[in-house]
C-alpha cells in the first residue's frame, strides 16, 4: 500500500491482479512477448538475491540437525523434519494467540478506520485541501518512530496513567486491575500500530465510490442504512480486504508491541522465533518456525481472500 | 423538500475525530515528555523544561544512531526508486511472458512478516560468511522498500497516455530524450511520493534492521535498546523533532505545488 503526494492510493490487490486480458491503451507499441530486460533485471536480480534466495536458505536451514558434539550453533545439512514437529506441537498455542491478537487487531482497526476513510473520501470530497490534511493526519503517525509510540503507550496505560484511573473511577476496571502487561494492551498497540494500513486502502476504494450509486439506492426508498450494506459496503470490499491483509499479517507476526506492552502470557510466535535465533542460536527451529508462519498465514489469507470474493459475488 | 437530520450526519464527523485523537494521543504524549524534566527514567510528569530540546544528543550513542537511519535511509531509498521505477515502467508499458510472475514476485515481499524477511536474509549472511553492519542493513532495507516503491510509481504510469511519448517520437526525439523530457517529468510526483514512503519505511523499521544489523544501531534500535534501562527524554526530543520536520516537509511540498499550478 502506497500513499502519492496526489493524495492517490494503491494497494497490494494493484500489484497482485495483473491488468486486463485485452490490449491496454497504456502498453507502448513493440514487439510482444519480448521482455524489457534492460528495466527488469536489476529489479528482479536483487529480489532474486536477497528475497528468494534466502527464503530457500531458509527452508533448507529448517530441515538442519546439530552437529554432533559440535558447538552450540553449528549445525549440518540433513532432511530432518523434527523441527517442524517441535514448532507445532511445542508452539501451537503461541500461534493460535498471535493469530487472535492479530484478529483482534484487524477487527479494531476496522472499526476504528473504516468510518475514518469513509469521512475522508465521501464527506470530504470535492475538498481536496480538507482531505490532503486529513490524509496526511493519517500518515502523519508514521513520523515518529514506531517504538517510541509504542513506549508512549506504555506511559499512556500505565498503573498511574490516566486511562487506568478513569477505568477505575467507572468502576470498569477492579481498584488493583491494571493495563500494562496485559493482552489489552497488546491489542490495543497492535491496532494502533498498524491503523494507517487500514485506513488507506479503504480510503482509496472509496474515493472511486460513485455517489449517484448511493442516490440511486435512496430515490429506490432504501433506508441509509440498506443503502450502505447494498450498496458502499460492496463496493469499498477491495479496499476493506487490502486493508485488513495489510494489518492483520504484520500484526500477526509482530513481536515488539508484545515485548513493550505485554507479559510472558502474551508472548507471540515473532517473539519465539526472535528468541530462538539470537538467544537459543537454535536456527533450524526458528527457521522452521518462520515457514510454519507463513504457510499458516498463506492458508489462512487464501481462505480469506476466496470467502471475501464469494460475498463480493452475493 | 427539507432534508431530515440523519444519525450518520452527526455520527461520522464524531467517529472520524474519535479515531484521530486515538491516532493522536500517543504523539501528544511522546511530545509533551520531551519537555519533562526527568533527565533519566521519563515516565512520571516531573516540571516542564528545555534542557532536553538544548542538547538531544546528550544521551550516549543517540545522535550517532540518528546519523545512520538517516545514511541507510538515503541509500535504500535511492536503489529502491530508481530500481522500483524501471520495474513499474517494465510492468506497465510492456507485456511479456513472465509478467503475472514478476508482478506475484514483488507483490510476496509486502505480504511475508518483517519476521520471516529478516530471518531468511539472517540466514543467508550468516551461510555466506558476511558480517553484519552497515551494508546488510541498507540490502534488506532494499529489498523491503522495492515493492513499495513499485506499486505507488505504478498507479503514476497507468495515467500517462503514450500518445505523449509517441508525440515526442514524432517530433524526432530520440527514446532517451522521450523519456527525460516527457516521461521522467510526468512520473516525477509519483517517484517522488514513492521515494518519501520509502525513506519513510526504511527510518521507522525496527525488525528486520535487528535482524540484521550486528553491533550497529539505528535509531529505532538505539531506541528499544535504551527503553529497557528506561527512556531518555532525548528520544521524546527527536520523534517530536522527526514528526514536525516530516510535517513542515509535506506542508512546504504542498505550497510549493499550489503554487507552481496558480502561476
Amino acid at each position: 500500500m502506497a500513499v502519492a503526494a496526489t493524495g492517490h492510493v494503491t494497494g497490494p490487490g494493484d500489484a497482485a491482479t495483473p491488468g486486463p486480458a485485452g490490449p491496454d491503451p497504456a502498453v507502448a507499441a513493440g514487439p510482444a512477448g519480448r521482455a524489457p530486460y534492460g528495466l527488469l533485471a536489476p529489479g528482479l536480480l536483487w529480489l532474486a538475491a536477497f528475497f528468494v534466495a534466502p527464503i530457500a536458505v531458509l527452508f533448507v536451514t529448517s530441515l538442519m540437525v546439530p552437529v554432533p558434539g559440535g558447538d552450540i550453533g553449528q549445525f549440518q545439512p540433513a532432511l530432518d523434519v523434527g523441527n517442524y514437529a517441535q514448532a507445532v506441537v511445542e508452539y501451537w498455542q503461541i500461534f493460535l494467540r498471535s493469530f487472535w491478537y492479530g484478529l483482534l487487531a484487524t477487527v479494531f482497526a476496522l472499526l476504528v478506520g473504516y468510518p475514518l476513510a469513509y469521512v475522508i473520501a465521501v464527506r470530504a470530497r470535492g475538498r481536496p485541501t480538507l482531505q490532503q490534511f486529513m490524509l496526511v493526519l493519517v500518515i502523519a503517525p508514521f513520523f515518529t518512530s514506531f517504538i517510541v509510540r509504542t513506549l508512549a503507550w506504555r506511559q499512556i496505560l500505565a498503573d498511574e496513567g490516566p486511562v487506568v484511573g478513569v477505568l477505575q473511577a467507572l468502576y470498569l476496571l477492579p481498584p488493583d486491575g491494571r493495563l500494562t502487561a496485559t493482552s489489552i494492551a497488546v491489542v490495543a498497540g497492535l491496532t494502533y500500530n498498524f491503523l494507517p494500513f487500514m485506513i488507506l486502502p479503504i480510503y482509496a476504494a472509496l474515493g472511486r465510490l460513485d455517489l449517484r450509486l448511493v442516490e440511486a439506492g435512496q430515490d429506490l426508498y432504501a433506508s441509509p442504512f440498506t443503502t450502505f450494506l447494498r450498496v458502499t459496503w460492496p463496493l469499498s470490499l477491495p479496499g476493506v480486504v487490502a486493508g485488513t491483509l495489510l494489518t492483520f499479517i504484520p500484526a500477526s507476526a509482530d513481536y515488539v508491541n508484545a515485548t513493550l506492552l505485554g507479559n510472558p502470557g502474551t508472548r507471540m510466535i515473532g517473539n519465539v522465533i526472535d528468541a530462538q535465533f539470537f538467544n537459543v542460536v537454535d536456527y533450524p527451529l526458528a527457521s522452521a518456525l518462520s515457514f510454519v508462519l507463513m504457510a499458516a498465514i498463506v492458508v489462512l489469507v487464501a481462505a480469506y481472500v476466496r470467502r471475501a470474493g464469494t460475498e463480493d459475488l452475493v | 423538500m427539507r432534508r431530515r437530520v440523519r444519525l450518520g450526519d452527526w455520527l461520522l464527523p464524531l467517529l472520524a475525530v474519535l479515531a484521530f485523537v486515538y491516532l493522536f494521543v500517543p504523539i501528544a504524549y511522546t511530545i509533551a515528555f520531551s519537555f519533562n524534566d526527568a533527565p533519566r527514567a521519563n515516565r512520571v510528569w516531573q516540571g516542564f523544561t528545555l534542557d532536553n530540546w538544548r542538547d538531544p544528543c546528550a544521551a550516549r550513542g543517540v545522535c550517532e544512531a540518528v546519523a545512520t537511519s538517516l545514511q541507510v535511509g538515503l541509500l535504500a531509498t535511492l536503489v529502491a526508486t530508481v530500481l522500483g521505477t524501471a520495474l513499474a515502467l517494465a510492468l506497465v508499458r510492456h507485456r511479456f511472458r513472465f509478467r503475472s510472475t514478476t508482478n506475484l514476485l514483488i507483490f510476496v515481499p509486502m505480504a511475508t512478516p518483517e519476521v520471516v524477511l529478516g530471518a531468511s536474509l539472517l540466514t543467508q549472511f550468516l551461510n555466506l560468511g558476511v558480517p553484519l553492519g552497515f551494508q546488510t542493513v541498507v540490502i534488506a532495507h532494499i529489498v523491503f522498500c522495492l515493492s513499495f516503491v513499485v506499486v505507488t510509481v505504478k498507479a503514476r504510469v497507468a495515467t500517462l497516455d503514450p500518445a505523449l511519448e509517441q508525440a515526442a517520437a514524432d517530433l524526432y526525439a530520440g527514446p532517451v530524450q522521450a523519456f527525460w523530457r516527457v516521461t521522467f517529468p510526468l512520473l516525477l510526483p509519483g517517484i517522488m511520493a514513492a521515494a518519501l514512503l520509502s525513506f519513510a519505511l526504511s527510518f521507522d523499521d525496527f525488525i528486520i534492521t535487528n535482524f540484521n544489523s550486528g553491533n550497529l544501531d539505528t535509531f529505532p534500535k538505539w531506541v528499544y535498546v535504551a527503553a529497557v534501562r528506561g527512556l531518555p527524554a532525548e528520544a521524546n526530543v527527536i520523534g517530536s523533532a522527526m514528526f514536525v520536520i516530516a510535517l513542515l516537509l509535506v506542508a512546504i511540498g504542498r505550497l510549493a505545488s499550489l503554487r507552481r499550478r496558480a502561476g
